[in-house]
C-alpha cells in the first residue's frame, strides 16, 4: 500500500514546515546546547566514561523533546485530510523518516558542542559519528512511535517519558557500550553482534509501527 | 467439578511444593548456597509466570485489534495485572534471596535491572490506560502500547543478559540461560521444580480468571 509518491510527498511537506516554521527547528537547537551547557558546568571536561554516558543521556532527552511536536502540530482535521489521501501506512512512514533527518542533525549538532564544552576523548572518531547516527535512528524511531501513541492521551509529554525511558533502557546500553569502542585504541570483542543486534532492533521497531499505526488512528 | 480439574491440579502441585521443597535433600556443594537454594521453588517460577501471563495478555491485545471487542481487552489487562504482581513478587524473593547470597538486596546485576524495567514498562501501560476517557480509544491504544512494548521489551530480556557478566547464572563466560542453569540441577531438586513451575503458572491464571469474574460482575452492575 505504501506509495512513494505519498511518502515523498508528505516528507516535502513537513521539511518545509520546519523550514518556514523556523522557531521549532531554533527552539530545539537551543534545548540541545542549553542542555550541554549544563553538563558542562556541573561536570566540567570529564574522563571518556563519563562523557559517553553524559552523551547518551542528553541524546535522549533531546529525542524524547524533538520528537513530543511531532503528531502535536497536526488537528483532528487536518489528520483526517491525510487519513483520506494518503493512508495510515504513507503517513507513519514520511514521520519516520524526517524525524530520522532531524534526529541525524541534532546529534551531529550534539557531538559538536560536546566536542566544544566537554573536550574530545574520542579515538576512533569515524566510528563514533557512525554509531551516534545509528543510535540516534533507533531512538527516533522508537520516541517517533510513543508520540504518536501519546498524542492520542492527555498529558502527553509526561507519557512519553514514562512509556519510552523503560523501553529505550536496553537500547541505550548497548549504544553506550558499543560507543565506548571508539574511545580505546584497544579492540574489544562483541562490537559487530552489538551493531547487528542494533540494526536487528530497529527494523524490528519500523516493522511493528507499520503494522500497528492504523490502529491508533482508527477513531 | 470436570471442568475445574486443573484448580485440583494446581491445589496439589502447590502443596507438593510447599511441603517437598522445605523437605527434600539438596546437594550441599561448597558452603556458600547451603538451604537458601530452596528459594529455587518460588523466586525462579515467579518469572516463568510473570512471562507466560504477559505472554497470555499479548495474545488477547492482537485479538482485540483484530475483533475490536472490549472483552479481550479486558482479559488482557487482567493478564497483564496479574503478571505484574508475579514480577513484584519475584523480585522482592530475590532481593531477600540476593540480600543473603549477594551481600545486599540490589547489586545493580544486569538481570535484577531488566526485571525492573519490565515492572517499569506495565506500570506504565496501566498509567497510559488511566489517561484516557474513552472505553474504545482506551482499549485499542493500550493494546497497541502492549504490543510494541512486549516485542521490544523480551528480546532484549533474552538476549541482553547474555553479553555481561552476571551474579545470576547464565552470564557472559557461564553456562545456561538467562533463566536459570537447568542442567546443573541435582535430580531431587528438579522433582520439586518442575512441578513448583506448573503450580505457580496455573495458580497465576487462577487468580486472573477470577478476577474476570469479578469484572464481569461489575460491569453487568454498572448497567443497572
Amino acid at each position: 500500500m505504501a506509495s512513494y509518491k505519498n511518502i515523498n510527498t508528505l516528507l516535502k511537506k513537513d521539511l518545509l514546515l520546519e523550514v518556514r516554521q523556523q522557531y521549532t527547528l531554533y527552539g530545539i537547537l537551543l534545548y540541545v546546547a542549553s542542555t550541554i551547557f549544563i553538563v558542562y558546568l556541573s561536570m566540567g571536561q570529564p574522563e571518556s566514561v563519563v562523557w559517553n554516558g553524559l552523551f547518551w543521556v542528553v541524546q535522549l532527552f533531546v529525542c524524547v523533546n524533538a520528537m513530543a511536536k511531532s503528531f502535536l502540530q497536526e488537528s483532528r482535521g487536518r489528520m483526517l485530510y491525510y487519513y483520506t489521501i494518503s493512508g495510515a501506512t504513507d503517513y507513519i512512514i514520511s514521520k519516520l523518516l524526517f524525524n530520522a533527518i532531524l534526529m541525524a542533525v541534532m546529534t551531529i549538532v550534539s557531538i559538536l558542542i560536546f566536542l566544544l564544552l566537554l573536550g574530545n576523548p574520542i579515538y576512533y572518531f569515524g566510528q563514533f559519528i557512525l554509531i551516534s547516527l545509528l543510535g540516534g535512528f533507533g531512538l527516533s524511531l522508537v520516541f517517533t512511535f510513543l508520540a504518536a501513541i501519546a498524542a492520542k492521551a492527555q498529558q502527553q509529554a509526561a507519557l512519553m517519558a514514562i512509556m519510552g525511558f523503560p523501553l529505550i533502557i536496553p537500547q541505550l546500553l548497548l549504544l553506550g557500550k558499543a560507543a565506548r569502542q571508539a574511545f580505546e585504541p584497544v579492540v574489544q570483542a562483541g562490537f559487530s553482534q552489538m551493531i547487528l543486534l542494533l540494526v536487528c532492533l530497529d527494523s524490528l521497531i519500523i516493522v511493528l509501527a507499520i503494522i500497528l499505526f492504523p490502529f491508533l488512528w482508527r477513531d | 467439578m470436570k471442568k475445574s480439574w486443573w484448580k485440583v491440579l494446581c491445589f496439589v502441585l502447590l502443596l507438593y511444593t510447599c511441603t517437598m521443597g522445605f523437605l527434600v535433600k539438596i546437594p550441599v556443594l561448597d558452603g556458600r548456597l547451603q538451604q537458601s537454594i530452596r528459594n529455587l521453588y518460588f523466586h525462579v517460577p515467579m518469572w516463568f509466570c510473570m512471562q507466560t501471563l504477559f505472554i497470555i495478555s499479548v495474545i488477547y491485545s492482537i485479538l482485540h485489534l483484530r475483533k475490536q471487542d472490549l472483552k479481550s481487552d479486558m482479559y488482557a489487562v487482567e493478564f497483564a495485572r496479574t503478571g505484574l504482581v508475579f514480577g513484584v513478587l519475584g523480585i522482592t524473593t530475590g532481593a531477600i534471596w540476593a540480600n543473603y547470597q549477594w551481600g545486599a538486596p540490589w547489586s545493580g546485576d544486569a538481570k535484577q535491572n531488566g526485571a525492573a524495567i519490565a515492572l517499569l514498562i506495565y506500570f506504565a501501560y496501566f498509567i497510559l490506560r488511566g489517561s484516557f476517557q474513552d472505553a474504545d480509544k482506551k482499549a485499542n491504544i493500550s493494546a497497541v502500547y502492549n504490543i510494541f512494548a512486549f516485542a521490544m521489551l523480551f528480546p532484549t530480556l533474552w538476549i541482553l543478559p547474555r553479553m555481561t557478566e552476571s551474579l545470576h547464572p547464565g552470564g557472559q563466560g557461564s553456562e545456561g540461560n538467562p533463566a536459570l542453569n537447568g542442567s546443573d540441577l541435582a535430580p531431587s531438586m528438579r522433582m520439586v521444580f518442575w512441578p513448583a513451575v506448573f503450580g505457580w503458572i496455573l495458580l497465576g491464571v487462577w487468580i486472573t480468571t477470577l478476577r474476570i469474574r469479578l469484572q464481569k460482575i461489575k460491569e453487568q452492575h454498572a448497567l443497572y
